[in-house]
């Protein structure tokens, strides 16, 4: 408004076009450019190191393109646009690329690597210990933390002493003087290693037992903590056949270069294998392989109800308080506001536990407050119910929020009218309030329903998919499309990623086809009002 | 019976929905206080009142940190993504270019595929810059900070845009006139007329960071780099009943930060929410 009065008020200057900022503006830009190119800087150095040349090009060109930009005077939409452009294309759009590309590819735990990795590991994997193998004294050392860094092996060879360091990736020699062995030949420190600690090294006994070290022959295992053998590879690749030959039965197995897997003659198939592009398979598999379609089909049909359901239930919940308390003649309608709205303030990841263990059949508050004794995720119906009422009581507060400023924006001479009409109250809310309530609440109720439609924490935090049934542990009564992915690319029965992905595209298809609708309600709106 | 029907049912209607409201939040309070600390031991009504589980959650395990993660990461975060979506929101309203209508659409389209999705890919890639750039890496504030910043622009560049629209245009046409740069339009003119709005995406995206569960369940892995809804999670995972106790408590102090950005901007959120909703 100062800019109004002061315009009106000021003695006529000449209008001038939009100019720049002036000196100020300027030194501001180059203030502001100085910590891009210092973090460009920073950001260049282990690029250079590692010989990233592309990655270095890349960063090269878009320093060079922000001082362009924000130097030059024209394109002003992109002075605006940009910043948050960038990081939209760095952290949402080339992940959401690559997760669409993985959608073709089979991969998944077995198929990760490339038919290198598959190699290796499958020679590290049947390494068996021959008699009269080298034997090693072990020191386990981890480069980071001592509970979670990466581990590796130091081991001395007792024969001649010599220290080497080995990871999965192969074993290297220690130059003498790196390392300090004791007597018994154990390392007890090493320039850029961390000896764990007996107690550190028996609670990760599991990971300890799991490390192989790949050699020239065979591999390097551990034989509990102190000691390590070098085993003999029983199965070995063979260029010549393009196949894995297992060398005590002369058995093969041969690479199929479609299917990213050592198959044998009979159809064995090999557990290691690698990555290859399968086109559409995933999406077919979707689709037409009954043991997947019936339960993904069932589950996309829930997870509209539940989306519909949430969002429907909240909105005619806070819409319902919202009008009982719209009446200048009520009081204490600010208490009941801040109180109302509470639930919507409670950090919802917590609430949603405790709702979790509010529904536990033995000594959950549900049933002991009403004398109950459901048991409420065992059953599919009574699962999906306890689900669909935990959203209403995180929800409806915000519902409540937004008809609650709404109801107050239209006026209120329009339902004084309806009155003097001779309308019931009933009508007047059916013809007069309710419409203008959802021209401007629409968009609000679609993007609910697709923030609903994809609710991971809802039901992981809840149910986790709970009850499942007894023919497919993987996909539960209450799993959204979304939970159900989540267990497809991280559950405990392997990670099958190429799959997971093929999920997450088709939940995209579904929402996106959900908000180009709205966006056509949207640019309607948008001619009416502007 | 007259004040029934005008007033007296409102305040059922309101007493009703208090108690539905209310009753969980009493719950938690109850087992916060109640001395055994246990889910099978805790009513509605605490029998009983200590503090016992409060010190045990600050003094037994890494909760001030976690809360401390919390609340740096929601913070920024939620001032960047504001600002980052600030800026794009008055290009979109104010200025006409090419391609404006298309990347109004595209920012929907991407918007809608919730970045968890992509959480493999996500892995892979800061599994490369943790190697590159440790700061910005695994277990890194800043790292997740940066991630959360991708979906920056879709969150309330359409909420923002909108409130935009309802400014009159004829205040930064005049601006322009006397001389100001667009810059000084921006941050002169505007910004101060869009608080409402700017505290509304500023409090949903704070709320929206601060219960991310998913995506910093897999960046951060150190116990003292976790964030509240990830060390939380670890305290009820194993122990569920024994430490419902602290587990409350911890949620109590977990909204203190919530309730005080609400409290401060009641009025302009309630403002906010509306006008951004009526011009969609």
């Amino acid at each position: 408004m100062t800019a109004v009065l002061e315009r009106e008020t000021a003695p006529a200057v000449a209008p001038r076009g939009p100019r720049r900022g002036g000196a100020r503006g300027r030194l501001l830009t180059v203030l502001l450019l100085g910590p891009v190119a210092a973090i460009a800087l920073w950001a260049a150095f282990p690029l250079l190191e590692q010989g990233h040349w592309i990655a270095l090009g890349v960063l090269a060109a878009a320093t060079a393109g922000l001082f362009y930009l924000y130097l030059s005077p024209r394109h002003v939409p992109a002075k605006y646009l940009v910043p948050g452009t960038l990081f939209l294309l760095v952290f949402q759009l080339f992940p959401v690329l690559y997760t669409a590309s993985t959608a073709f590819t089979n991969f998944s735990d077995g198929h990760r690597g490339d038919k290198r990795d598959a190699v290796v590991a499958i020679q590290t994997a049947s390494v068996t210990r021959v008699p009269g193998s080298a034997e090693y004294v072990l020191t386990v050392a981890t480069t980071g933390d001592p509970a979670t860094g990466p581990l590796s092996f130091l081991v001395t060879d007792p024969a001649t002493g010599r220290v080497s360091a080995g990871t999965a990736g192969g074993l290297r020699t220690l130059p003498p003087g790196e390392a300090t062995v004791n007597a018994a030949g154990r390392v007890t420190a090493a320039a850029g290693y961390t000896v764990l600690t007996g107690g550190q090294a028996a609670a990760r006994g599991r990971e300890i037992t799991g490390l192989v070290v790949p050699t020239a022959g065979g591999a390097i295992r551990s034989q509990g903590l102190t000691r390590a053998y070098e085993g003999r590879a029983g199965r070995a690749y063979d260029e010549g056949c393009d196949c894995i030959r297992e060398a005590a039965t002369g058995r093969t197995w041969t690479a199929d270069d479609s299917r990213g897997a050592f198959i044998a003659a009979d159809g064995d198939r090999l557990a290691q294998g690698w990555r290859v592009g399968v086109g559409l398979a995933n999406f077919t598999r979707l689709i037409t392989d009954p043991a997947v379609s019936g339960p993904f089909a069932r589950t996309l049909i829930w997870n509209l109800i539940f989306a519909l359901a949430s969002t429907g239930g909240t909105f005619v919940l806070g819409l319902g308080c919202a009008l009982a308390l719209h009446s200048s003649r009520m009081r204490g309608r600010g208490l009941y506001r801040t109180l109302l709205v509470l639930p919507y303030a409670m950090p919802s990841f917590a609430m949603l536990l405790v709702w979790r263990d509010m529904f536990n059949t033995d000594f959950g508050l549900i049933n002991n407050l009403f004398g109950l004794d459901v048991d409420w995720f065992g059953g599919a119906a009574s699962a999906r119910i306890a689900v669909i009422l935990v959203q209403l009581w995180l929800g409806y507060p915000y519902m409540f929020l937004v008809a609650t400023g709404a109801l107050q924006a239209i006026p209120a001479e329009l339902s004084e009218a309806s009155k003097l009409d001779g309308a019931t109250p009933w009508q007047s809310l059916r013809r007069v309030t309710l419409p203008l309530l959802l021209v401007a609440l629409t968009p609000l109720l679609i993007s609910s329903f697709a923030f609903n439609f994809n609710n991971f924490n809802a039901i992981y935090l809840t149910t986790d998919g709970a009850p499942f049934a007894a023919d497919n542990p993987a996909n539960g009564a209450t799993d959204l499309l979304i939970t159900y992915t989540y267990r497809l690319a991280f559950g405990g029965s392997g990670a099958q990623y190429g799959f997971a992905a093929a999920v997450s595209v088709f939940i995209f298809v579904i929402v996106a086809v959900i908000s180009v609708v709205s966006f056509r309600r949207t640019r309607r709106q948008e001619e009416v009002y502007s | 019976m007259r004040w029934f029907s005008t007033v007296g049912w409102r305040h059922g209607v309101a007493v009703v929905a208090l108690l539905f409201s209310l009753f969980p939040i009493v719950f938690v309070v109850s087992a916060a206080l109640n001395p055994l600390g246990t889910l099978s031991s805790t009513t509605v009504v605490p029998r009983g009142a200590s503090f016992g589980n409060f010190s045990r959650l600050l003094t037994d395990t890494p909760f001030p940190h976690w809360f401390l993660n919390s609340v740096f990461i929601a913070g920024v975060s939620a001032a960047a993504s504001v600002f980052l979506s600030a800026l794009a929101a008055y290009a979109f309203s104010r200025l006409r270019f090419r391609g404006r209508r298309p990347g109004l659409l595209a920012l929907l389209l991407i918007q809608m595929f919730p970045q968890f999705l992509a959480i493999v890919a996500i892995f892979l890639m800061f599994s490369t810059i943790t190697e590159l750039w440790p700061p910005i890496g695994f277990n890194r504030s800043w790292g997740l900070i940066l991630l959360y910043l991708g979906g920056a622009l879709g969150v309330n560049t359409w909420l923002m845009k909108g409130f935009f629209d309802t400014v009159p245009r004829e205040l930064d046409e005049s601006a322009t006139m006397d001389g100001a740069s667009h810059a000084q339009t921006f941050f002169r003119i505007l910004l101060p007329l869009v608080a409402p709005i700017l505290a509304v995406s500023g409090m949903l995206a704070f709320i929206g960071t601060i219960n991310e569960f998913l995506i910093a369940n897999v960046f951060l892995t150190d116990t003292g780099a976790k964030t509240l809804p990830v060390g939380m999670y670890g305290l009820v995972a194993g122990e569920r009943n024994s430490n419902f106790g602290m587990f409350c408590a911890g949620t109590l102090l977990t909204a203190v930060p919530t309730v005080l950005v609400f409290q401060v901007l009641q009025r302009a959120i309630v403002t906010g929410l509306t006008a951004g909703a009526v011009k969609g």
